[in-house]
């Protein structure tokens, strides 16, 4: 383990020569993008392609009583007016379930709604028609009526006998339910010298990504084929769902993922208005195609986090950290999500409390009930940002009550950097972590000390400033432990193809996808590498059933560690082909020579044998010249999966410098720090990025974002006016560090890098907010979004 | 009254004439009558900047102008911008320092970062902060896009 170079020099320990890994080349599809040339789904046009629109429902819970289509059918353009019952003869319901996750159970959900609605913004009717504005028209045309039933929108009461029952066939409103109770907390709590008790609210939200959810469903009935265009995270994983529900082969069904206008999770599940296009499409015999516009994503695009959780810590007078308790209660939709499931966040949460430190006595509870509300599933971070909010607030308050330093309570408590391979007390197992280098390492970056005298300074000013931190953990490359155990068929494995084309150049297909995260330059990187040519050499193709190997796509930050890995394997065996249609060429040993820079060459001295070119122009075109029985096979593929662990957890800790302005309530964001370990840094440039674009999307829910409902189930702020998003004026600079500890699982040594902003920057901000005001006395603020209304009233202004 | 007017109007230096809906919006027109798909579409409310264009010299929201209103208008879209080289360096810089992830806010970014390098000056990291205030990025944390347009202001300007 070692404290990274925040530069780190041109070679690393993976020193091939002409290593690309560790370094911050330019990703190969930046350029066009730069230039406005990407293709986006919703850039996606094709012959006869009809556009979908939706009638949606404007109650929470509501019986369907009749649908009236006749006059929109005779509205201008339209192709057809196609309702729930229709739509339900082409496609099947589906489950949200996991056997894994014990007791979880969900209802069938269809791709539009049949005999009832069940939340403010679920399809009941669909009409085509030559253009969006067409079809938007012909939608205003369709009379519904509807016996409104009534709404779940309190998850306090969901589970209360007088409450009624969602789905009458599940008996209950409990979707899923988690206890866990390890060490001995009762009297762990009995022997600390303070106890901390508080609850925590944190809001829902929603990704918002700037491109909606795009999909062009194109049936082509003489062939028998689905070609699906759609802006997806997982394009196997559809590809499964869509032959599935609609009686397919996998081979009728192939999905194409190009442009991808952000996805943070969003885009990684199952939505009932894409599986409906996909049906409309069949139905009709024709490509329709659908874009949700920005309404519709605010009340259909899966929400997050709505977890109210009460929370309890134990703290001896010397810091020790004694136990931790949660009681987490979260309200999900009407459904349980296909097909990842609504209750691994919650699961998550359960799982990771506490994970960060040595105390081995935990207590928790998670419930996850039914609401009638937009349905909720996992975004980026997936549970990590309430885990860590929860248990860095209550570190830091038990801080605050025995009166140490944030910091010092931390370095007596984190599980030593030589304490491992551990467990966590829920079980979770961590293979090397590096809390302690990381906490010297930010102390030292953001100049602890000096920032403390400077608060205080300022604070004799009546200016009050605030330093928060938060220490945290993070799931990635998942192995089969995270879906596939529990039934579903989401691949953990990824496979690469890398072949040698007939000017010596190399191209690699590779299942991860690319969202912008930078993913087709890790794959670029490690095959440059890992074979040896110059990376203007290397061209990636993602995104196509039909022309990649079968893989995971990009989720759960699997993408560099798992494709990446695939790749480097795949490079490596491709080279050790060339190397043996080399060695007959020269009449050479395979051992003897490397390939540098695209050229054959003697692995002792470096000189140059033989270009790349000249031994594809030899092996495709002059074979004949070739000795008898050596056929030169210019194409390998790898597969890779961890097997070693079933997760690799990365670590790191986070600081957030503010000023609270105790008159408005506003909170200005000073600057941001975050020093993690995702093991190898392939590429520092796009680690850093990832790192500050999902710090600012933890600070988006600590501060502004949030989905309110009112009592009627009703989403009251469903646009971008009234929903704030994080705006480049209230951003801070971002300053990264690193620790690099590889994960032994891999040769690589990669962990994933693309969520632990977003774990730790919630928590991070509340504990500056409230260090802000600690000395005015302020209730600690534990009610995210931090308003500026909310933070008034805890200083006793409003 | 026609629901549809006829328009004449410059789009990246060429001539276009056209018969739009009445209720069409700027971007929708450019999009789906021009094939202009570089310029976004994120909230058709005016909030997220992704379909900024410059009309007639000025940065605008291409989903709260209507097609009806560019009669003898000249419309810059990123895709001439691009093509005539104004933005090169902006690009480049963008580029390189990765201020870009997927993409889908750039167009309307670099219309909006060039409108603030146009007025001249080496302008400080708040104002460059300020004047994008009204674009919406998801992806990078706005960091790297202030690092990029600063780094060009400075060039621009002679002091790199």
């Amino acid at each position: 383990m070692k404290i990274a170079e925040d530069n780190p020099p041109i070679l690393s320990a993976l020193d091939r020569p002409n290593s690309y890994i560790g370094r911050s080349v330019p990703r190969p599809n930046i350029k066009r993008l730069a230039q406005g040339r990407g293709q986006y789904v919703s850039d996606v046009t094709l012959p006869r392609m009809g556009h979908a629109a939706f009638v949606r429902s404007p109650h929470a819970h509501a019986r369907i009583v009749k649908i009236e289509t006749a006059k929109a059918k005779k509205s201008p353009g339209v192709i057809a007016v196609v309702t729930g019952a229709e739509l339900a003869k082409v496609m099947t319901p589906w489950v949200g379930v996991l056997t894994h996750l014990k007791g979880l159970k969900s209802a069938p959900q269809h791709a539009i709604a049949v005999e009832r609605a069940c939340w403010q913004g679920e399809a009941v009717c669909a009409v085509v028609a030559r253009t969006r504005a067409e079809a938007e028209d012909a939608c205003e045309l369709v009379e519904v009526a509807y016996e409104e039933l009534p709404a779940l929108t309190d998850p306090e009461t969901a589970l209360d006998a007088k409450t009624p029952v969602l789905h009458a066939s599940l008996g209950d409103n409990l979707c899923f339910e988690r206890k866990l109770d390890v060490g001995e907390v009762d009297k762990a709590f009995a022997e600390s010298d303070a106890i901390v008790e508080t609850t925590f609210m944190f809001g829902r939200h929603t990704g918002v990504t700037t491109e909606a959810r795009s999909i062009v469903a194109d049936w082509n009935e003489g062939e028998q084929r689905m070609t699906v265009y759609q802006g997806t995270q997982a394009p196997h994983m559809m590809q499964d769902l869509f032959a599935k529900h609609l009686g397919l082969a996998h081979q009728q069904v192939r999905v194409l993922t190009k442009d991808v206008g952000g996805s943070f999770g969003i885009k990684v599940h199952t939505y009932a208005d894409e599986m409906a296009a996909v049906a409309l499409s069949k139905l009709l015999k024709r490509p329709v195609k659908f874009v949700a516009d920005r309404i519709e994503s605010f009340v259909t695009d899966i929400h997050a986090r709505d977890h109210r959780i009460k929370a309890k810590i134990g703290v001896k007078k010397d810091g020790t950290i004694t136990a931790f308790e949660i009681d987490d209660l979260t309200g999900i939709g009407p459904y349980s999500v296909y097909p990842r499931t609504s209750g691994i966040e919650a699961n998550q949460i359960v799982g990771l409390v506490g994970g960060s430190y040595k105390c081995p006595n935990y207590r928790a509870q998670a419930r996850v009930v039914f609401q009638n509300k937009n349905v909720m599933c996992q975004y980026r971070a997936v549970g990590h940002p309430i885990a860590t909010a929860v248990t860095e607030a209550l570190v830091e308050l038990a801080a605050a009550k025995i009166g140490m330093d944030p910091l010092e309570i931390r370095r007596r408590n984190l599980v030593p950097d030589d304490g491992y391979p551990c467990a966590a007390p829920s079980g979770l197992k961590f293979e090397q972590l590096s809390h302690h280098e990381s906490l010297a390492h930010l102390d030292s970056l953001m100049n602890y000390a000096g920032l403390r005298a400077e608060q205080k300074k300022l604070r004799e000013k009546g200016i009050y400033r605030g330093i928060g931190f938060a220490s945290f953990i993070e799931v990635t490359n998942p192995s089969a432990a995270f879906y596939g155990v529990g039934g579903a068929r989401i691949t953990s494995q990824d496979g690469a193809t890398v072949k040698l084309d007939a000017q010596g150049m190399i191209s690699i297909a590779s299942g991860v996808t690319e969202q912008g995260q930078g993913a087709e330059a890790v794959l670029a990187q490690t095959v440059a590498t890992s074979f040896g040519v110059p990376i203007e050499k290397v061209r990636v193709i993602t995104g196509d059933t039909d022309n990649v190997p079968y893989g995971g796509g990009t989720w759960a930050s699997r993408a560099a560690g798992i494709g990446g890995e695939a790749a480097w394997q795949a490079g490596k065996a491709l080279r050790a082909n060339v190397l043996a249609v080399a060695a007959s060429i020269l009449q050479a040993k395979p051992g003897e020579l490397d390939i540098r820079n695209g050229v054959v060459v003697d692995a002792a001295s470096g000189t140059e044998r033989l270009p790349l070119e000249e031994l594809a122009r030899v092996a495709y075109f002059r074979p004949d010249t070739l000795p008898d029985g050596i056929q030169a096979e210019l194409i390998a593929t790898r597969h890779y999966v961890p097997r070693k662990w079933p997760f690799a957890f990365t670590n790191g800790i986070q600081a957030s410098y503010l000023e609270v302005d105790v008159d408005t309530g506003f909170v200005k964001l000073l600057k941001h720090w975050c020093v993690e370990d995702c093991g190898t840094v392939i590429n520092p440039q796009l680690v850093d990025e990832q790192i500050r674009g999902g710090v600012v999307q933890g600070i988006g829910a600590a501060l502004y974002e949030h989905c309110v409902y009112d009592e009627r189930g009703q989403l009251t702020n469903g646009n971008m006016a009234d929903y704030l998003v994080p705006m480049a004026a209230e951003m801070p600079d971002i300053e990264i560090g690193h620790v690099v500890t590889p994960t032994g699982d891999s040769e690589l040594g990669a962990k994933g890098a693309g969520e632990a902003g977003t774990a730790g920057a919630p928590g991070c901000v509340m504990n500056a907010i409230n260090d802000a005001l600690r000395p005015l006395g302020a209730t600690p603020l534990t009610d995210m979004p931090f308003t500026p209304g909310k933070i008034l009233a805890a200083i006793g202004k409003a | 009254m026609s629901d549809r007017v006829d328009i004449t109007l410059t789009v990246n230096g060429e001539p276009v004439s056209e018969r739009v809906e009445a209720r069409k919006t700027l971007v929708d027109f450019l999009r789906e009558d021009l094939a202009l798909t570089g310029s976004h579409i994120g909230c058709e409310h005016g909030v997220c900047g992704a379909c900024t264009v410059r009309v007639n010299g000025d940065i605008v929201r291409g989903c709260l102008m209507l097609a009806a209103q560019c009669d003898g208008a000249t419309v810059e879209t990123i895709e001439g911008l691009s093509d005539s080289g104004e933005i090169a360096d902006l690009q480049s810089a963008f580029e390189q320092r990765n201020a870009l992830q997927c993409g889908y806010c750039t167009p309307g970014i670099l219309a909006t970062a060039q409108d603030l390098l146009r007025q001249g000056g080496v302008p400080d990291r708040a104002t460059i902060r300020e004047h994008l205030s009204g674009n919406y990025c998801r992806c990078t944390g706005y960091h790297a896009i202030v690092d990029a347009i600063e780094s060009v202001a400075q060039a621009r300007a002679g002091k790199r």
